[in-house]
């Protein structure tokens, strides 16, 4: 049954091959979006399923044999529990809407069927991704996502920079994914030593005990690397905001609310590993922090709408390692389904601004437009809000729940707890400064642009609303112990993801760093306020006024040119070198050399056919001569 | 000095001369009636030999028949004279060569000890009887292979020759 | 009796006749009669051992031999025929155009 998940969108995929274009712009728009909306209703489905099979229910899928040889035995299997079940209505329900968001979006492009067919073929691969049972089938998946990130991000390949983009996205992951395979290689290769050959989840698991720490950390760690590329942390973070070259809602459904993801569904996968690590732990939880406050500085000063979202995203994304780290994965798994909703809905809004807006991405050219595009303006206002981290938006109970665990788990700490609240401060900020210069003021483009500016169709809005619900309500399945229902979210990962690290947790500990929470989201809101609604002459102020910083911050820290100068043009060098001697000299030389040579020799022997039959005659002759001289000499 | 041996070197080297004649002389039409006279010169040593089946055919069917295909295809061509004489150094391959050739076959054979005679056979050995014996019993399938030989080279020649 | 080996050695003289008519003669026609002379060779060496061994065999070899030649002659005359009217010429060095 769980291959129905799969097979829908595998059939848009080939539909949208073979008869995409024949059958025309009106079906693909159907059938791109129809196909998500079915494995939805599967996925829904299942998961009622599930969800009367008690707490440590699974749904399993045994499609085929995949690999069978020698002491290994890997199937192609699909595994329903808690946490695939939460991915899996998460890549569903979003990936549906924002397919129908894109039917909207793209109803102009030239090349309506092959956008169909890549995102299609995405939501193929993120299934495969959640839904398999063994780290090589999870493999397939994560490399999947990641050919179909390359082809989306670089979807207008006919400008060479969307194209280099994504080259970069796909070569950037390229070194994590070399990370992780040494991982899951070493898990294998350990775990076969002692006589366990696996490469399912359940039996790294069950098996882990084998593991002596040492194995365990520097899996785990390789593991990290991988998901570091994938999920854009330092360092290999670079790709994302080039990878806003893509379509909006590319970047909405890869970028924000799915592919981003995978690492983190890594390691809640992996959390046995990880919980057998706890200096491996300490490095995902540091690197998350950092990244969290190191992206959110980025965002501040950026003026493109969309570069501010990405490195919103790098920074979001670090506090979900950040709760990995300090041992709340169903925290992480927490935020990872909230960011979904706003992120994905902030992708889809600033879609339907730059749409409006005929094109222009730069928030210094926008304003004024929360007359003309009401609905817009309400949904990334909710949205705003909900990332921010205000009560009682989804953002506020996720994120609280992440700071909480930082600064009281065992595996926690206060350092980490000041980070993740300083990048707190900070994104409601950079968020609220892109609110009020997008929707506020007097508008600031040309007279043209000011002159088209419009609300988007329904298919385009519809989906905004949706995700505004759920970015409103989705925070309310994980409330604080306590309160109401509780964290029924945690509960529900329970079984999966072991039960939630209470510590040593008094009440006022909880309330009090809630408060906290609070005042810096509201702190940041205020000086958004104050920069931009109230007193707009004071942000080129403060700009002056630290100018070395400013640039720098604007630069992204140069990250990009340090990595050029170094990895980048080494890599450059040896290639060429590879190229100009191994490939000319050496492989071509030979190949080359062999048909030259045999040329050669042809032009030698060929001239023994000189046509003239006397000439052959002579050659028997001499040749019976031979032979005969032979018998007379025996 | 039996007459059979005189008979011999008469024959023999008449055949020589003529075979000679053959390679070297200008005039096509004569280099075709000296190998006539080479023929005969066979025939004549096929009849020393006790073949007189062999010996009649010869005259029939190469002599008179190939050689006159020959004449006929000579006088067709209107062949003249060779008009470019061989250049000397392709004369002189052609006779060392030859010449090598010759002399190490004579050699050989005049040298080595060659295989016991075998017993007088029976009475008719060489006559038309004894082949047709040997043909239509032991070899009759050859023989009958080149009945289709034939056919194949009369269509043959027909479909090459003719006017296109 | 005549020698074995002297009859041996005329087929092997008459046949190196033949061969360097084959080599030498510019002619086509001429190039063609001696090779029915080196056939000539061959059918008197088949004779002589037919006889020196009591057997019939080589005097049936001789007859196919016959049969064969007559039959190459035809065909191989007719090839010439129909070269020359390509090329007006019976000089085989100007048939070369197997040439590489």
């Amino acid at each position: 049954m769980l291959r129905w998940i799969l097979i829908f969108p595998l059939l848009g995929v080939f539909f949208h091959t073979f008869l995409g274009y024949r059958l025309g712009r009106r079906a693909v728009s159907i059938v791109g979006p129809a196909v998500v909306g079915l494995s939805f209703l599967v996925t829904v489905g299942v998961v009622i399923r599930l969800f009367q099979l008690g707490p440590d229910g699974a749904l399993v899928d045994r499609m085929f044999p995949w690999i069978v040889a020698g002491r290994v035995d890997v199937w192609a299997t699909l595994r329903l529990d808690a946490l695939s079940a939460v991915m899996t209505l998460i890549v569903t329900g979003v990936g549906f809407l924002i397919h129908v968001y894109s039917a909207g979006y793209m109803a102009r492009d030239e090349d309506y069927a092959r956008y169909f067919l890549y995102l299609n073929l995405f939501m193929l691969s993120m299934l495969i991704l959640v839904l398999a049972d063994s780290i090589l089938l999870f493999f397939v998946g994560w490399e999947g996502v990641g050919l179909c990130s390359y082809l989306l991000i670089g979807f207008w390949y006919s400008e060479d920079q969307n194209a280099a983009a994504g080259k970069k996205a796909f070569i950037v992951n390229r070194i994590g994914d070399a990370g992780f395979l040494l991982g899951f290689m070493l898990l294998f290769w350990t775990l076969g030593r002692e006589g366990v050959w696996t490469l399912d989840f359940a039996g790294f698991r069950e098996h882990a005990n084998l593991l002596t720490p040492g194995v365990a950390t520097a899996a785990a760690l390789l593991l990290f690397v991988g998901a570091t590329g994938k999920s854009a942390q330092i360092p290999l973070y670079v790709w994302l905001p080039d990878a806003m070259a893509g379509p909006t809602p590319v970047s909405a459904l890869i970028h924000a609310a799915t592919m981003v993801t995978a690492g983190v569904y890594m390691i809640a996968r992996m959390h046995f590993l990880y919980d057998l690590a706890p200096a491996a732990l300490a490095v995902v939880a540091s690197i998350g922090a950092a990244t969290a406050v190191f992206a959110a500085t980025i965002g501040l000063v950026q003026n493109d709408l969309k570069k501010v979202l990405a490195y919103s995203t790098v920074s979001q994304l670090g506090y979900m390692f950040l709760a990995m780290g300090v041992g709340a994965y169903a925290s992480g798994i927490f935020h990872l389904m909230t960011h979904a909703f706003f992120k994905g809905l902030l992708f889809l809004g600033a879609g339907s601004v730059i749409h409006g807006m005929s094109g222009e991405q730069d928030i210094r050219k926008m304003g004024g437009l929360r007359e003309k595009m009401p609905t817009t303006f309400l949904t990334f206002a909710i949205a705003c809000a909900a990332i921010a981290g205000v009560p009682p938006f989804s953002g506020f109970f996720s994120k609280d729940a992440i700071l909480f665990q930082a600064f009281a788990s065992e595996h926690g700490h206060p350092v980490l707890w000041a980070m993740g609240l300083a990048g707190a401060v900070l994104t409601a900020f950079y968020m609220f400064r892109l609110l009020f210069l997008t929707f506020f003021g007097q508008t600031r483009a040309d007279h043209h642009t000011a002159g088209h500016v419009h609300e988007s169709p329904p298919s385009m809005t519809v989906p905004l609303m949706v995700l505004a619900a759920l970015s409103v309500a989705g925070g309310w399945v994980g409330l604080p112990a306590g309160w109401l229902w509780g964290d029924r979210f945690a509960e529900f990962l329970a079984p999966v993801l072991g039960e939630p690290h209470h510590g040593h947790h008094e009440l006022a500990l909880e309330y009090g760093l809630m408060a906290v929470s609070i005042v810096a989201a509201g702190t940041g809101i205020a000086i958004a306020y104050l920069f931009y609604f109230h007193s707009p002459e004071l942000p080129a102020r403060v700009a002056a006024s630290f100018r070395r910083g400013y640039q720098l911050l604007l630069e992204k820290y140069r990250v990009d040119e340090l990595y050029d100068a170094t990895v980048v043009r080494w890599t450059f060098g040896l290639a060429n070198f590879f190229w100009k001697l191994v490939d000319v000299a050496v492989i071509d030389g030979t190949v080359n050399g062999v048909a030259m040579f045999i040329r050669q020799q042809s032009r030698t022997w060929r001239l023994l056919q000189t046509g003239n039959v006397q000439n052959y005659a002579l050659t028997f002759m001499l040749g019976a001569i031979v032979v005969v001289a032979f018998f007379l000499l025996r | 000095m039996t007459g059979e041996t005189i008979l011999f070197l008469v024959v023999a080297a008449l055949a020589v001369v003529s075979s000679l004649a053959v390679i070297l002389h200008p005039n096509p039409v004569y280099c075709a009636l000296s190998l006539v006279i080479a023929l005969f010169q066979v025939a004549a040593l096929f009849l020393l030999l006790g073949a007189h089946m062999i010996a009649f055919l010869q005259v029939i069917v190469y002599a008179g028949a190939i050689m006159v295909l020959f004449l006929f295809v000579i006088m067709l061509l209107n062949v003249q004279r060779d008009v470019e004489p061989t250049p000397a150094g392709s004369r002189a391959v052609a006779g060392i060569a030859a010449g090598v050739l010759g002399a190490e076959l004579a050699g050989f054979f005049l040298t080595r000890p060659l295989p016991a005679a075998a017993a007088p056979g029976p009475e008719d050995f060489g006559s038309v009887l004894a082949l047709a014996r040997a043909l239509f019993t032991e070899h009759a399938f050859s023989f009958e292979l080149t009945s289709v030989l034939l056919l194949v080279a009369i269509v043959g020649s027909v479909v090459i020759a003719r006017r296109a | 009796m005549v020698p074995l080996s002297w009859i041996l050695a005329l087929a092997g003289i008459l046949f190196a006749i033949g061969g360097a008519g084959v080599l030498l003669r510019r002619n086509v026609i001429v190039m063609f009669m001696s090779i029915e002379l080196m056939l000539n060779a061959a059918n008197v060496a088949f004779v002589a051992i037919s006889r020196h061994l009591q057997s019939m065999d080589g005097q049936v070899m001789v007859f196919f031999v016959m049969t064969v030649a007559a039959a190459e002659a035809a065909v191989g005359l007719a090839i010439i025929l129909a070269a020359f009217r390509n090329k007006l010429t019976v000089n085989p060095s100007d048939l070369n155009l197997l040439k590489w």
